[in-house]
């Protein structure tokens, strides 16, 4: 399978999000057998919302990032080479490298590991991001708002997605463990295959597929995944014998959440697939040709940054009586109507929280978007959700109100002693800080490396 | 609640068919917290090539499956490799703001499934008759 070393670049990736499993038999098989000159995972994205940015922990648990990190670490330095793990902690600011270095620290106690360390931060100060402001340097895209000094100001947390030259350069200085904060995902991948000098279109598309693990085969999962980069082409290959490569599951990759399958921008170019052909080798692997880099002038990196908008409370409940479905609307509304009456009396204005129902079984899912219209379910699931400025409150004004549904009359009722089935005692729980997404914006940078700040070290027993 | 009236229509012989048995997978994702992407994957090469310019299936038509002005679409891509048509509308409301009913925008594809689309194609629409 191996041809010349210098012709070649075998790149390996575990799974394709840290913490969500990969078979690890198949791993460490796919380790010993490809000989990988780099094992790369990514740790992070935007998708499980705005929160874990905010509140600085990650949306994986420590037992499945330590239970990963330890074999994934553990192949990569028996095999002698590098491992890079991107967006780490999830959200990639300072709180989740850090999380996620003391986990790799405690592991390496535990196992006796020597090896040096980088961490690149990628944690951006208000400061720094209001200069930038202040220059111009701030590119408004995909949120059509153009970004503010109060909203930078306003912000918990900002990050930036770091290209593949911090990760270059990491490398360079002789790191065989890099924890880099918030990165783009394919940077990860492509970075060792950069730095050998191959082609970063060839290598950047390589780590677009890559950086999803198994998901680009058939059937999908978040499993192991091998990358064999040459001089024109590179080869995909399965970690798993269950799945394959095929022609339509790579291209469907190509959709895979984003929006331009053809041209796929990133810091410093794009990727360009218009005259990409793919070829089955095997019934299991996929030969991928043709993707070039397309350079930009400009040099920018996407910027993610988090508010915290109040504090959350919800109540579950159940509701299965036809006459209070069939009264819904009037119910929710008066009793809504009442709690607000309420905290009125409190001064406590109904502009200053949020209140909302979730009506599983109507539009819990669609909102706005739904098309079923005037079905009348035979049960509802109920979501009551509040958001004030203190938990203390949101949890007073949520249990006002489900408080209030519970016993509230309504026309036609049959079961005057009670009108919700709850599940749980506590009836109301508590969800802690809301946060929402206050930057998303490019950033112009000079030098691909100016705010991202890397670390190394020596760790041995 | 997702099944409808079957597909059939009346004018005159022309069957129609929505697209769930036309496609081999419908789905929508996040693309980033400001879009969502609805794909459209066939398996066959001449189903993509007769929905591909059929007028049924549009900016606009797909727009009016989810109640949305047409121009809250805001790309359309034909992707021949994957035997794929892609939409991508500008999110309804930003990932994670207040309301927030699908953080990983996973299950708005429904709409897409009922889109029915005129067929005139061929005898047979269905791989595994």
């Amino acid at each position: 399978m191996l041809g010349d070393e210098r012709d070649e670049v075998c790149v390996l990736a575990p799974t394709g999000t840290l913490g969500y499993g990969f078979n690890m038999a198949d791993f460490v098989r796919c380790a010993d057998e490809y000989a990988p000159s780099v094992i790369a995972v990514d740790a992070g994205s935007t998708d499980p919302g705005p929160y874990y940015l905010g509140a600085g922990v990650s949306f994986t648990s420590k037992i499945e990032i330590e239970h990963e990190l330890e074999i994934i670490i553990g192949t990569a330095l028996r095999l002698g080479v590098p491992v890079i793990v991107g967006s780490s902690g999830g959200a990639g600011a300072d709180a989740h490298l850090a999380w996620t270095k003391d986990i790799v620290l405690d592991l390496a106690d535990r196992l006796g590991w020597t090896f040096n360390l980088a961490t690149i931060s990628s944690e951006l100060s208000a400061e720094y991001v209001l200069e930038k402001l202040k220059l111009g340097e701030v590119i408004t895209f995909e949120s059509d708002v153009a970004l503010t000094a109060d909203a930078v100001a306003g912000s918990r947390r900002i990050v930036a997605q770091m290209g593949p030259e911090p990760i270059v350069a990491a490398l360079q200085s002789g790191a065989q463990v890099i924890l880099a904060g918030r990165s783009c995902d394919d940077a990860l991948f492509a970075a060792y295959p950069i730095l050998r000098g191959f082609d970063r279109g060839l290598a950047t598309h390589m780590g677009k597929i890559l950086e999803c693990g198994a998901i680009a085969c058939e059937p999908q999962a978040m499993d192991v995944m091998v990358g064999i980069l040459r001089q024109d082409h590179f080869d995909l290959v399965p970690g798993s014998a269950t799945r394959r490569c095929t022609v339509t599951s790579v291209a469907a990759h190509s959709l895979y959440e984003r929006e331009d399958p053809v041209l796929q921008p990133g810091p410093g170019g794009a990727i360009d697939l218009s005259e990409t052909s793919l070829t089955q080798l095997s019934p299991n692997t996929v030969r991928v040709h043709g993707t070039t880099w397309i350079p930009t002038r400009a040099y920018t990196v996407k910027m993610e940054g988090v508010t915290q908008t109040g504090y959350r409370t919800i109540s579950l409940a159940g509701i299965r009586c036809p006459s209070m479905i069939y009264e819904l609307n009037y119910v929710l509304d008066e009793v809504r109507r009442r709690t607000e009456a309420y905290f009125e009396e409190m001064g406590i204005h109904a502009s200053t929280y949020q209140l909302l129902y979730r009506i599983y079984g109507r539009d819990g899912v669609m909102r706005e978007l739904e098309p079923v219209r005037n079905a009348l379910p035979h049960e509802i699931g109920l979501v009551m959700e509040v958001v004030a400025a203190s938990q203390e409150l949101s949890q007073a004004i949520c249990h006002h109100l489900s408080g209030a549904l519970l016993h509230v009359d309504y026309p036609g009722q049959f079961n005057d002693a009670g009108n919700l089935a709850f599940p749980y005692s506590p009836s109301e729980i508590a969800m802690g800080a809301v946060y929402e997404f206050s930057i998303y914006h490019l950033l112009h940078l000079s030098d691909p490396a100016e705010p991202f700040r890397t670390q190394l070290e020596s760790i041995h027993p | 609640m997702i099944d409808r009236a079957p597909a059939s229509q009346t004018t005159h012989e022309v069957p129609s068919y929505p697209l769930r048995e036309l496609a081999k997978v419908i789905r929508s994702k996040n693309a980033k917290p400001y879009r969502l992407t609805l794909d459209i994957l066939f398996e066959r090469k001449d189903i993509f090539d007769f929905v591909t310019k059929s007028p049924a299936l549009t900016a606009a038509t797909v727009a009016r499956a989810y109640g949305l002005p047409e121009g809250a679409i805001t790309s359309t891509f034909v992707f021949e490799p994957g035997l794929a048509i892609k939409f991508t509308l500008r999110r309804p409301w930003v990932q994670g703001s207040f309301g927030e009913t699908d953080m990983y925008g996973a299950q708005q594809h429904v709409p897409l499934l009922d889109i029915l689309i005129p067929w005139t194609g061929g005898p047979s629409v269905r791989t595994a008759d």
